[in-house]
């Protein structure tokens, strides 16, 4: 349970195993620190990521999601990461229409060596959905 | 259902940052957690042992490791708990090191953040299924990209073991950087008397078959089972004709072709063989200087060749070749001398790289051997050699250290001594790396018994003055402006990857870095794996490396696919796809999507046509399960349900 001084919010990512999962270990390999509210959740591909696993997340209580797999052309089962790409760029488009600011859904590509990469996606965003405080789901949000 | 939580202290790895004990006490607070317990070290042997033992004594039937990442120690626990009686996807792992305590400092923070990642783990685990492998059969021959030192390597060591080998190189001819080099440090060994043996060896190995001046045109299949279509590039020679006798390279009157094999350091002929050892000895046409290509007539080398072997109208030709593993040693390229302006570079002719200056001491090299500058084919006096020229330079994007400048410089500068006794040598240097056998000794020798003087600092600035190349740097061991009135300078050229390497390991679906060298699949303890099975890494394609690390490395990988097919069968993975027939309602989606051909229509009894998956030949992506619009295709391991429970453990923690 997040303490309300520390001010942790809820955020999820689903990572690709063979190279953002590979680049948050790097991260935490090279001490690259990071802030603390992400939540990891290990796929075989970023095409493994059903939109659907996304919006209930955010359903559920969830803040931000990420989703990070292997840069475009090089992903380990060849195309996962086109599929991962349309079906993730349509649902970013979709949200505001269910009341959800579309920045509180990201998708990057971060490949197992890049660990500074990981350490930036990770700040950047956490900083994003800070921003953007608890997401009330419920009410629905104020799309700008 | 009776989960077992075993939480790892990882020495002070995790328990410095993480309250283990509060992690597995909240456990304990899950209903279907019967017991949760920490241990310093979980993956040593008495680790293991306990949660054998736990599992017996509380008939646990589900286990959670929260330890390191589970790239490094998942196979390690699903045999614990497989001795235990266990099937080993009864097995999930919770990474509270890399993503947890590495990277936090905040303890509560932490402490919360282990807690809600075991909890989600306990969750998945609890959905998970038993898997069972099946086996296949294998294919026992490997393909070997590449043709240089670490590739031949692999190869002999491959046929040795009673392999069949196919060896594809891009160049005519196999030796790869190693052939063009002179000497090698630090015994001044000749290189190619070294090497040409190895690579006749090569040529008459029954085991061996070697392609040539041919490239990896596309790779289908997996581990065990792969199809290689291999193109092989028009010689516009047939080479089954050509002796190699080289009257076609004398006659050829297409006298400036840039010769790749000498680094452009002089010009060849449009048709040539690239060297004397060249293994296959056999020539070949440079179409983009041969003038029958570029003007429609000449044909001087088709009337003099004695065994009519010329054929203009060659074209490539696609080969199949069905292999059970891949061992990819590509090497490496180096900087162009024409990225180095601020040295000169590409504008003074006697401003040259390394490799150039090798071919250039090589005695089957275009000076025959001697020393001669560029410019004017005079004897140079006074040598500067110029180390990290574009390595460990961030501003070029090369932070890296290319690994072996240090000592070709130190090696190039006793030769110049050798061959010169009255020349003097200069190296402008960042700092010596020598860390190898032998290594710094050498660079000693250089010093002290050649007298070649090491400068400590950088060149601003490198203009001519009359024959002379003034080099104006730093010595900022004595904080002075220095000079020298150079007359060849030496620039220690950055290493790079291959300019076609992304595509290469597109194509084998391993990953590369930023620089575009290969992936290991650990940097310690699986240097030569790739994350992709069957497919190994030798060389200088992993990153710079000198020859002793890519000999071992050709070796370790040969070693590694002996002992791969030392089994006569491979198990297969079986995190792989399922359809539900009941549920499938047939609309083959998942047919189009799956990047492998794995899924197959089928017609059942009752005449309904329905999605099956062929179990090997799937890869286990599961991109067939986001597709499917009624979850009826599962990737086992990683479904709906198990996924789907991990993100409401998730949100359980608000």
């Amino acid at each position: 349970m997040p303490q309300e001084s520390k001010k942790e919010l809820r955020i999820i990512g689903f990572l690709c195993n063979w190279c953002s999962y590979g680049g948050a270990d790097t991260a935490g390999v090279s001490r690259f620190k990071q802030p603390t509210d992400l939540r990891i959740v290990r796929v075989p591909c970023s095409g493994r990521v059903d939109p659907l696993f996304v919006v209930r997340a955010f359903l559920s209580g969830a803040d931000g999601v990420l989703v990070s797999g292997c840069h475009p052309r090089d992903c380990h089962y060849s195309d996962g990461n086109y599929y991962a790409r349309r079906r993730l760029e349509m649902l970013k488009r979709l949200l505001p229409f269910f009341g959800i600011d579309d920045r509180r859904f990201h998708y990057t590509w971060v490949s197992a060596s890049e660990g500074e990469r990981w350490q930036r996606v990770v700040t950047e965003f956490t900083k994003v959905i800070h921003g953007l405080g608890p997401l009330k789901i419920e009410e629905g949000e104020e799309i700008g | 259902m009776r989960v077992g939580v075993f939480i790892c202290h990882c020495g002070n790895n995790i328990a410095g940052t993480v309250d283990v004990q509060k992690v597995a006490e909240e456990m304990r607070k899950i209903p279907g957690v019967a017991y949760s317990t920490t241990y310093v070290y979980t993956c040593s042997e008495p680790g293991q042992n306990e949660i054998i033992e736990a599992i017996k004594k509380y008939k646990l039937d589900r286990v959670v490791v929260a330890a390191c990442s589970p790239r490094m120690h998942e196979l390690t626990f699903r045999k614990a708990v497989e001795k235990a009686s266990l099937n080993r996807y009864f097995l999930e792992m919770a990474n509270i090191r890399e993503h947890i305590s590495w990277v936090g400092d905040d303890k509560e923070l932490n402490t919360q953040k282990a807690i809600d990642v075991v909890r989600m783990a306990v969750a998945k685990v609890m959905n998970n299924k038993p898997l069972f492998s099946s086996s296949f059969k294998l294919t026992k021959r490997v393909l070997v990209i590449g043709g240089g030192v670490a590739g031949m390597q692999a190869a002999l060591d491959c046929a040795d073991g009673g392999l069949d080998v196919v060896l594809v190189e891009k160049s005519p001819s196999i030796g790869g950087m190693m052939a063009r080099l002179d000497k090698t440090f630090p015994t001044i060994d000749c290189s190619i008397c070294i090497l040409g043996p190895k690579m006749v060896d090569v040529a008459q190995n029954e085991r061996i078959k070697l392609y040539a001046y041919s490239e990896i045109e596309d790779v289908k299949g997996y581990i065990g089972n792969y199809e290689v279509t291999i193109r092989k590039k028009a010689t516009y020679v047939d080479w089954n004709k050509c002796t190699g006798c080289g009257l076609c390279m004398e006659k050829c009157p297409s006298k400036n072709a840039y010769d790749y094999f000498n680094f452009g350091i002089a010009p060849t002929r449009a048709i040539n063989i690239p060297f004397p050892q060249a293994i296959p000895k056999k020539a070949k046409i440079d179409p983009n200087y041969c003038r029958y290509f570029l003007k429609g007539k000449c044909g001087v080398c088709a009337k003099i060749c004695p065994t009519k072997a010329i054929d203009y109208d060659m074209k490539d030709e696609l080969v199949k070749e069905d292999v059970g593993a891949i061992i990819v040693a590509t090497g490496y390229s180096l900087m162009g001398v024409e990225n180095f302006p601020e040295y000169g570079g590409g504008k003074y002719k006697d401003v040259i790289t390394g490799i150039q200056y090798e071919r250039i001491l090589n005695a089957s090299g275009p000076t025959g051997g001697h020393i001669k500058r560029p410019s004017d084919g005079k004897e140079p006096e006074t040598v500067v050699f110029i180390s990290c020229c574009g390595s460990r330079d961030k501003s070029v994007g090369i932070p890296y250290c290319s690994n072996f400048c240090c000592m070709y410089i130190a090696k190039q500068a006793i030769l110049t001594k050798d061959h010169l006794p009255k020349s003097q040598s200069y190296v402008f240097y960042m700092d010596i790396r020598a860390p190898g056998k032998g290594y710094d000794e050498f660079t000693r020798r250089a010093q002290e018994e050649y007298g070649v003087r090491y400068i400590r600092g950088r060149v601003s600035k490198i203009y001519p003055r009359g024959e002379k190349l003034i080099v104006r740097g730093a010595d900022t061991l004595l904080g002075i402006q220095v000079e020298v009135e150079a007359d060849l300078v030496v620039l220690a050229n950055a290493v790079i990857s291959n300019p076609d390497a992304a595509k290469l390991a597109e194509k084998l679906r391993i990953s590369y870095d930023t620089f575009g060298f290969y992936v290991e699949s650990h940097p310690k303890l699986r240097p030569v794996e790739t994350n992709t099975s069957g497919v190994f890494l030798a060389g200088a394609c992993q990153g710079p490396k000198d020859i002793p690390a890519s000999v071992s490395q050709g070796s370790a990988a040969a070693s590694k696919v002996l002992a791969l097919f030392s089994k006569d069968v491979l198990e297969s993975d079986p995190q792989v796809s399922y359809v539900n027939p009941n549920v499938c309602v047939g609309c083959m989606k998942c047919v189009k999507t799956c990047p492998f051909g794995a899924i197959k229509e089928e017609e059942l009894r009752d005449g309904r046509k329905v999605a099956k998956v062929i179990e090997t030949v799937c890869a286990g992506c599961g991109i067939c399960t986001s597709t499917c619009p009624c979850g009826a295709i599962q990737l086992q391991h990683f479904t709906d349900n198990q996924i789907l429970a991990e993100v409401y453990a998730f949100a359980s923690g608000k």
